[in-house]
């Protein structure tokens, strides 16, 4: 008789625990053929609160890294997903549908994405930093910091990458990510979160959100402890009512058109202007003289 | 029995003889309408600019409508489609240095009419309001044509049309801020001036003709709330920036969400100006002083609220109650004035409602004792000490000179109080011990941190705000970021 596999419980990753939804609500993902592949949680805005506790509590801790061990733990979640390349393409194929040729193409650019971002942790501020020479007897610098907790909308059009596009920018430079996912990309999402468990990255820094991102997003630009909102594919009228409720605590919010994998998976999709809009300058002056 | 030290405070002696800076150079129009597509228009309305420091109607000034505000637009778009943007780096920058040049020829000119506008000190406008916006479009005027070398890896491109909104604390430098950059990365202007301080911008405008820059370049439409709302609802502007309150760039937050306006927010501040015991104390007080009562204390990034360690607290604010009886408050022209006039009666009433709620919450007053002029209008340099964090003089932007003053223990009880508000521009450390100080400048929520000194600016200098503070930076190489589209 044929062994009956065990099959996962997709929860949530929030301070570095996968809890349930607090909700106790569900949402199925089904294959192509209708078979259910999971039933994964449906985050609440009272999951979504407790994401962002949990994320500003452990901001200050990870912006006090230096980027050089920031830069070893992105590394470190590289290897941790190559070594579990296979099981990604598996769940990829199954949850999207896609070809085990473009499946292995997204798990294997994801790793050197992660590796990409990885290396300008400790190159940004070296870069978009800079001394000025100002007319008058002081030294002066400006630097790049950490903006804060950042809320993350993924692409709808990629699973893994898309997973990994919406948080490894901010993440280089100190911020702390809640990335939100669609439900049919949750397993993926929640996959990865495993990888993340396992990288050295400290609870909290990432946490992933699955479930209906359009009940989520009035609740994500009105939070008063929330510095950043980016968010992937949505549409002009939403757009509109985000970007008034970010008005009311004066937050960075920026929107992004959802490029396709295919785009996602090109060169040029990955920038270090991918992580600017996540820092701020701060500019010190200091008096020379004796 | 001891006795009172009885003291001699520098200018007990005699009274400063008045050195008033002579007005007759200074030219300018009884009426202004605007500035749009290189020609002086006629307004369909107009108020009136009133000299602060005499309640004197200086001139009469448009009111921007609708109208006025869409043929600017479309006098900036067609610039930008035409000469302006199809013109070179290298020949844009000429034109900017041209600029530079030419308000350094009128400098003083400027000076005086910035002065007789808005009532700042002659020695501010002359020191530092002119020179730094002239600087501005001379440091501006070298990026037009290297930005391929400003972000590495992009081909920099223009956004279009900018909308500018100034305050009126700064007038000239506010608009050198805004304007110099979008020049400079090939973007064309339509900017209004502050409804109390429209004056040097006008005479900016005839700079801009005279320096020879094609029509529709730059734009200046005068107006006061209404108008500033016509240019950031304008469909066909591309960028907005803001200089001024945080609840009106809340407004304009709203305002622009969904579209595809670029925006920068330069807004609101409550700057700590925090004070160590083993500071320089001397340094410290003129800093604090700088720090709150420079420009009246009109200034986004004012050091409002003093934190100093309560084992120098005493001595602290007793020599900051004797320096600012020092301070010669009254004619801005005269050039021994250190505190000039409030810009407006609107902004003296605000001041004065602060400095009443103050006192109503149980917090001590200190005001200098000088004599205010009788016309015009004034307000002594003050500060208040027993203020506690909870206090609206502790929270609130005042924009006057008033500074609350209140205690901290340890460097963490300093940080967490200098980061409690909404707000994050500038803020003051005084100590002479540099591993402390980069530990807190580091830990500060601001956009400028000012070490051993303190409301320190340079073109070269980027200048922008934390958190509710606003978001993008003006100046440096960062400041032309505002104007380019790099992805």
């Amino acid at each position: 008789m044929a062994r009956l596999p065990i099959q996962k419980t997709y929860k949530l990753f929030i301070g570095g625990k996968f809890p349930r939804t607090e909700s106790g609500r569900y949402l199925q993902v089904r294959d192509e053929k209708g078979t259910l592949v999971a039933n994964v949680c449906r985050a609440s805005r009272k999951d979504f609160r407790m994401a962002v506790v949990a994320a500003r509590k452990a901001q200050s801790g990870w912006a006090a890294r230096t980027p050089f061990n920031r830069g070893q733990i992105l590394y470190r979640m590289a290897e941790m997903l190559e070594s579990r390349a296979a099981s990604f393409v598996d769940l990829i194929m199954t949850t999207t549908g896609a070809k085990k040729k473009d499946a292995t193409s997204e798990v294997e650019c994801a790793i050197d994405r992660l590796v990409w971002y990885a290396g300008w942790c400790d190159k940004f501020t070296q870069v978009f930093g800079c001394t000025n020479q100002v007319a008058s007897s002081h030294f002066n610098f400006t630097m790049p910091e950490p903006l804060g907790v950042v809320t993350s909308f993924a692409p709808s059009s990629a699973s893994l990458l898309g997973i990994v596009q919406a948080m490894a920018p901010a993440i280089t430079q100190g911020n702390v990510v809640i990335a939100v996912t669609p439900i049919e990309l949750a397993p993926v999402a929640i996959e990865f979160a495993e990888v993340l468990a396992t990288s050295d990255l400290p609870g909290g820094v990432v946490n992933i959100l699955t479930g209906e991102t359009s009940e989520l997003h009035g609740h994500v630009t009105s939070h008063m402890d929330v510095d950043g909102v980016l968010a992937f594919g949505v549409d002009q009228e939403t757009q509109v009512a985000m970007g008034q409720a970010a008005a009311d605590s004066v937050k960075r919010i920026k929107f992004a058109d959802d490029p396709g994998l295919a785009a996602l998976m090109e060169p040029e999709a990955q920038s270090p202007y991918q992580i600017l809009p996540w820092v701020e300058f701060k500019t010190a002056w200091h008096p020379i003289g004796i | 029995m001891n006795m009172p030290v009885k003291e001699m405070l520098f200018g007990d002696l005699w009274e400063y003889a008045p050195a008033l800076e002579s007005t007759g150079h200074a030219q300018f129009e009884k009426r202004y309408g605007h500035f749009i597509d290189g020609e002086f228009v006629d307004a369909s309305s107009y108020m009136k600019s009133v000299n602060p420091a005499t309640e004197e109607v200086l001139f009469e000034f448009g009111v921007g409508t609708e109208a006025d505000v869409d043929r600017a637009v479309q006098a900036a778009r067609r610039a930008f489609e035409g000469p302006w943007g199809k013109m070179g780096g290298r020949e844009r920058s000429k034109y900017i240095y041209r600029i530079a040049r030419m308000i350094q020829e009128k400098a003083r000119e400027l000076a005086i009419l910035e002065t007789l506008d808005g009532g700042k000190p002659i020695k501010e406008s002359r020191d530092v309001d002119i020179p730094l916006a002239a600087a501005h479009f001379f440091y501006y005027a070298g990026w037009a044509d290297k930005l391929e070398y400003a972000f590495p890896g992009t081909t920099p491109r223009p956004l279009g049309v900018a909308g500018q909104v100034i305050p009126w604390n700064f007038p000239l430098l506010m608009a050198a801020w805004k304007i110099a950059p979008a020049l400079a990365t090939g973007n064309t202007v339509v900017l209004k001036a502050a409804e109390t301080t429209p004056l040097t911008a006008m005479k900016l405008a005839e700079i801009i003709q005279e320096a020879g820059l094609p029509p529709g370049v730059v734009n200046l439409v005068n107006g006061a709330g209404s108008t500033g709302a016509a240019i950031v609802n304008h469909p066909d502007i591309n960028k907005i920036a803001f200089t001024g309150s945080t609840d009106v760039g809340k407004i304009i937050q709203r305002a622009v969400a969904g579209t595809n306006k670029r925006l920068t927010l330069e807004l609101g501040g409550k700057g700590a100006n925090i004070v160590f015991e083993d500071a320089p104390i001397e340094q410290a007080i003129e800093g604090i002083v700088n720090g709150i009562y420079f420009n009246q204390g009109h200034v986004c990034c004012a050091g409002s609220r003093l934190l100093v360690q309560e084992s120098i607290a005493d001595e602290v604010v007793a020599k900051l109650e004797r320096r600012i009886q020092t301070l010669v408050v009254g004619n801005p022209l005269d050039k021994n004035t250190d505190v000039g006039a409030i810009n407006s009666k609107e902004q003296l009433d605000r001041i004065t409602e602060m400095v009443g709620i103050g006192e109503a919450e149980g917090a001590v007053r200190h005001s200098a004792p000088c004599e205010l002029p009788s016309k015009g209008y004034f307000f002594a340099p003050t500060f208040f000490t027993d203020v506690s964090q909870s206090h609206r003089i502790a929270q609130e932007e005042i924009f006057g000179p008033v500074l609350s003053v209140l205690t901290f223990r340890t460097p963490a009880e300093a940080i967490e109080k200098a980061n409690n508000t909404p707000y994050g521009l500038g803020s003051g450390i005084w100590t002479d011990k540099g591993s402390k100080l980069f530990k807190v400048a580091g830990a500060l929520q601001a956009g400028v941190i000012w070490g051993n000194t303190y409301n320190k600016f340079d073109p070269g200098s980027p200048f922008g705000g934390h958190k509710e503070s606003g978001f993008g930076r003006e100046g440096g190489r960062q400041g032309l970021l505002a104007y380019l589209e790099v992805s």
